[in-house]
């Protein structure tokens, strides 16, 4: 009699621990909220996710039989219930048991563990190469073999809806956060390698599709490869705390057909050969202001802000500093190479001359006392040849 | 066993001296405010500074996390700008690491050790005065960062550079005062390993002594080891701020990357000093409430030791993402591992001590289950989090966060707290209020688990860790979160109510036992205890020790 009760309780404890255990993993699945990691859709990541699933069974049994056994001492072996404690203090067998068991249990589990990693360590030959330098807060993407760079930074959508002061629920912008201006293209099916650096502080790359992220760090290079193997948008964003901004520069990747990625790449080329060519000609005051206007919207505003005023204290203002007032030399020297020590990065590397250029003349009209300053692309695009020099 | 009755052991003469000098009258306590509190080298006033100031602590840094969690109530920025969100998760986790939890364990050293050995106090009092009172200063300086120009640190708890050394002039601060909490650990070391070894009443062998006072052993040599590391690191940051060095600096020849490898040194020890003493505590309570002795007593203290060795060569499994050799990750990962099995050991002795036992369900014991099962959660997800290639998703998402969170709070909070209800009457000598116990105790064991549980799902669909805004698709469970925190929080005034009341209007007096299946030298001393715990050594026989392989044979 008194067995069959010590049987009933263990059942309905296991029950209970289980049921607790389904109701924490897999119920909240049901209300249509992601709650797992994603398959993904290269070797890496499927790799990753059977690792991912394999490991969190063990541990769900693992826990199910440790609680059972504790909740079951805690049904059964109460005073209330005038249980008399035992006086054992230790069992050698008992613990060699529980010693060597879990040994075995890791061994089993350092063997996948170990191929899935050699896999992803380990770079096959790869057909194209993209270099990504993080800056606060974007990405520079280039293509290598293609000569074809451009910035990636958050959609304008999302930029404007995140202000603090913002009227706009961020439930109506489409992909809030995870959305940007221009998409790293990749065709699907080839193998491609990643060379992974930053211009500032360290940043990390990561899109949970490709199955993992590696860190930007400056000075360094660090390399990845991935073979996506479905066509898509796939997003994710920088994993590395990288300042005030570190929440707001996602990655978005777009996996097309390898001839749709030729066609893309060609189009690419042929803007890069127009930019250039527009770098040459000059430029009215009117078409600066424009352009200026955007430039400063996606590149400078999130730390000057819109109207030029500032963050103070980190961030200074632009409406009556010295450096917009003064010789036009300092700030190109100011926003070409950046200021040391601080979030003033180094343009030069990221924006194109007649960006730089439309910059300049935008801030010096729009928040400085002298008006029609103009800056030519010309001008800029000969101090980066080294044509001139760059500290004026 | 032998049995060691004598009651006086001349053996600590020297001990004894000081002891004589307050002859029949050594519970007088000095009278002014001043004399008492400031000047005191009473471990047991030590002790209470310790802890009072922990708490004050533990509320900062909880609003803190009140402001985090209410930023993240929903998508889109409402009440705070980014930077000022980032200075706030960085001096949580300061304020919480260095400034509630690891001083709340020094506090209950202070209390606890010299009373479980049998000595009449710590081996050396004035260091231990040095060591409490430059922690104020420390953290008054630290905090004051908010208030300067520059704002407070930013760039997470981890200060990496180069995104630490952007910060302003304010750095300077964070860094000295990063630099006297070093010391003060060291010294607070210091007195626990002078005293362990010193102090400890006749035929009190290292084997016998309380698990508490094992683990706390053995975090001071940790301590020791990795705080002057941290030191290292932050002064060579100070450097590359304000005097032009570039040891992280790769422009100038140095490595970002070092940095990380020195800080996770110190860090990931840092990790077990925060949760050794936490196994000690479990591992006194848990026996108390089911009535039997400590399962495998010698195999806890192994199982120890073993991982604060383990402690110091897993530090890289911090660092997956930042490109490392494959041979440096392979080992990493299978040190990593490997911990996993001292650990276990220590979860099944504990649920083989209450097997069997004759359980009632006490506060301290309510606190002590709660510890088992959710610092298990939270030692699995870590196993999951050693597999280096899968790490490359989990890593910097708010997976990571639920998993340090469920070894932090419910692990080493929820062990203090469970201390906080065992002692409270000894060192009161007034019981607490039963009732608002296992209140606060429902209510936070309830709560931490809708505020941290979600972010295991959280961090899997991809959100990434200190971000002040996310994508709507993680609205739901980070609202739930959110609500979870809220209710923690609250539920943490009851805490100090409960306290309040016990010390200062409790009527129901404490028994020197004060628990029915209570062991150990302390429950031997009135409640509240002498102002000089024990001015003659104690007899040690079996029934004044706690527990050992060979009590009750």
């Amino acid at each position: 009699m008194k067995k069959q009760n010590t049987i009933i309780v263990g059942l309905a404890v296991l029950a209970a621990v289980s049921a607790a255990f389904w109701l924490l993993l897999v119920a909240p699945g049901f209300s249509g909220n992601e709650i797992n990691m994603p398959r993904g859709v290269t070797a890496q990541s499927m790799m990753n996710y059977d690792l991912h699933m394999m490991m969190l069974w063990i541990c769900v049994v693992i826990g199910i039989l440790v609680f059972s056994a504790m909740f079951f001492s805690i049904v059964l072996h109460r005073k209330s219930r005038g249980y008399e404690a035992a006086k054992f203090t230790h069992s050698t067998k008992a613990e060699i048991v529980w010693s060597v068991i879990p040994v075995l249990i890791l061994v089993g589990m350092a063997i996948p563990a170990t191929t899935a990693l050699v896999h992803m360590e380990i770079n096959p030959e790869t057909e194209i190469t993209i270099k990504i330098t993080g800056f606060q807060w974007r990405w520079k993407y280039e293509y290598l073999e293609d000569d074809v760079s451009f910035i990636s930074s958050l959609a304008s959508s999302s930029n404007a809806a995140r202000m603090l002061d913002s009227a706009t629920d961020p439930a109506t912008v489409e992909n809030y956060l995870l959305d940007v201006d221009k998409r790293l293209v990749l065709p699907v099916d080839t193998k491609i390698k990643f060379l992974i650096t930053a211009d500032d502080v360290i940043h990390s790359w990561w899109v949970p599709a490709l199955g993992w992220k590696r860190d930007a760090v400056p000075g360094f290079i660090n390399e990845g490869w991935t073979e996506i193997s479905e066509t898509g948008v796939y997003r994710g964003q920088c994993a590395e705390l990288c300042g005030k901004d570190h929440g707001f520069m996602p990655i978005v990747l777009e996996a097309k057909s390898k001839s749709d990625y030729q066609a893309w790449l060609a189009a690419m080329k042929r803007q890069t050969a127009d930019q250039a060519s527009d770098e040459q000609r000059l430029w009215s005051l009117a078409e600066l202001m424009q352009h200026g206007e955007s430039v400063y919207t996606t590149q400078c505003a999130a730390c000057h802000q819109a109207d030029g005023s500032g963050l103070a204290p980190a961030f200074p203002a632009l409406t009556g500093s010295a450096v917009i007032n003064g010789p036009i030399d300092e700030q190109i020297n100011v926003v070409m190479n950046g200021r040391a020590g601080t979030a003033m990065q180094a343009f030069s590397n990221t924006l194109s001359a007649a960006d730089i250029a439309a910059a300049l003349t935008y801030t010096r009209n729009a928040f400085g006392q002298k008006e029609d300053a103009v800056v030519q692309p010309q001008t800029i695009a000969r101090i980066k040849n080294g044509q001139l020099s760059a500290n004026l | 066993m032998t049995t060691h009755t004598q009651a006086i052991d001349h053996a600590h003469a020297g001990d004894q001296a000081h002891a004589n000098d307050h002859g029949g009258h050594h519970d007088h306590k000095p009278t002014g405010f001043l004399d008492r509190w400031l000047y005191t080298t009473n471990h047991k006033d030590i002790g209470t500074l310790y802890l009072v100031f922990s708490l004050i602590m533990f509320l900062i840094g909880g609003s803190m996390a009140m402001v985090i969690r209410a930023e993240l109530f929903m998508p889109g920025l409402q009440l705070v700008e980014p930077d000022f969100y980032n200075q706030m998760t960085t001096m949580h986790a300061l304020i919480m690491v260095f400034g509630a939890i690891m001083p709340a364990w020094v506090g209950f050293a202070n209390w606890m050790i010299p009373m479980m050995i049998g000595a009449p106090d710590m081996a050396l009092p004035r260091l231990n005065n040095w060591s409490f009172w430059i922690l104020p200063f420390a953290f008054t300086m630290l905090l004051s960062t908010l208030f300067m120009d520059s704002g407070g640190p930013a760039a997470g708890w981890t200060l990496y550079p180069p995104l630490s050394l952007q910060g302003g002039q304010s750095f300077a601060f964070v860094v000295f005062a990063i630099h006297m909490m070093g010391i003060s650990s060291i010294m607070g070391s210091i007195n626990v390993i002078a005293t362990i070894l010193n102090m400890r009443a006749p035929g009190m062998t290292l084997l016998r002594m309380p698990l508490f006072v094992w683990t706390w052993l053995i975090t001071a040599f940790l301590l020791i080891a990795v705080m002057p590391v941290l030191a290292g690191a932050v002064t060579m940051l100070l450097t590359d701020h304000f005097f032009g060095t570039s040891f992280f600096n790769a422009a100038g020849g140095g490595d970002p990357v070092m940095f990380q490898h020195i800080f996770w040194f110190f860090g990931h020890p840092e990790v077990y000093i925060m949760i050794l003493p936490a196994f000690g505590v479990v591992s006194e309570i848990i026996p108390t409430f089911a009535r039997k002795p400590l399962f495998g007593y010698s195999a806890m203290v192994y199982a120890t030791a073993s991982i604060a060795f383990l402690s110091f060569i897993v530090w890289a499994h911090h660092m997956f993402t930042v490109g490392m050799p494959l041979s440096g990750a392979l080992f990493f990962m299978y040190a990593t591992m490997l911990i996993a099995v001292p650990t276990g050991v220590k979860v099944f002795n504990w649920v083989s001590t209450m097997w069997q036992g004759s359980m009632t369900f006490e506060t301290p014991m309510l606190f002590a289950i709660g510890f088992v099962v959710l610092f298990t959660i939270g030692g699995l997800s870590g196993l999951m989090l050693a597999i280096a290639s899968v790490d490359l998703q989990y890593h910097d998402t708010y997976f990571v966060v639920a998993h340090f969170h469920y070894v932090l709070v419910p692990g080493s909070v929820f062990a203090l707290m469970a201390g906080t209800y065992y002692w409270l009457p000894k060192w009161s000598g007034h019981m607490y209020s039963e009732r608002w116990g296992k209140i606060h105790f429902w209510i936070s064991a309830i709560s931490v688990n809708i505020l941290f549980f979600p972010q295991h799902y959280l961090g899997l669909a991809g959100m990434p860790r200190r971000i002040p805004d996310y994508s709507v698709q993680f609205a739901d469970f980070n609202m739930l979160s959110s609500i979870g925190g809220f209710i923690f929080g609250a539920s943490q005034l009851i805490f100090v109510g409960v306290i309040i009341h016990c010390i200062y209007r409790s009527r129901v007096k404490a028994s020197d036992r004060v628990w029915e299946g209570a062991r150990g030298l302390e429950w031997t001393l009135s409640s509240p205890p002498p102002y000089h715990s024990f001015n003659t050594p104690p007899p040690i026989n079996n029934k004044t020790i706690a527990h050992a392989d060979e009590y009750a044979h």
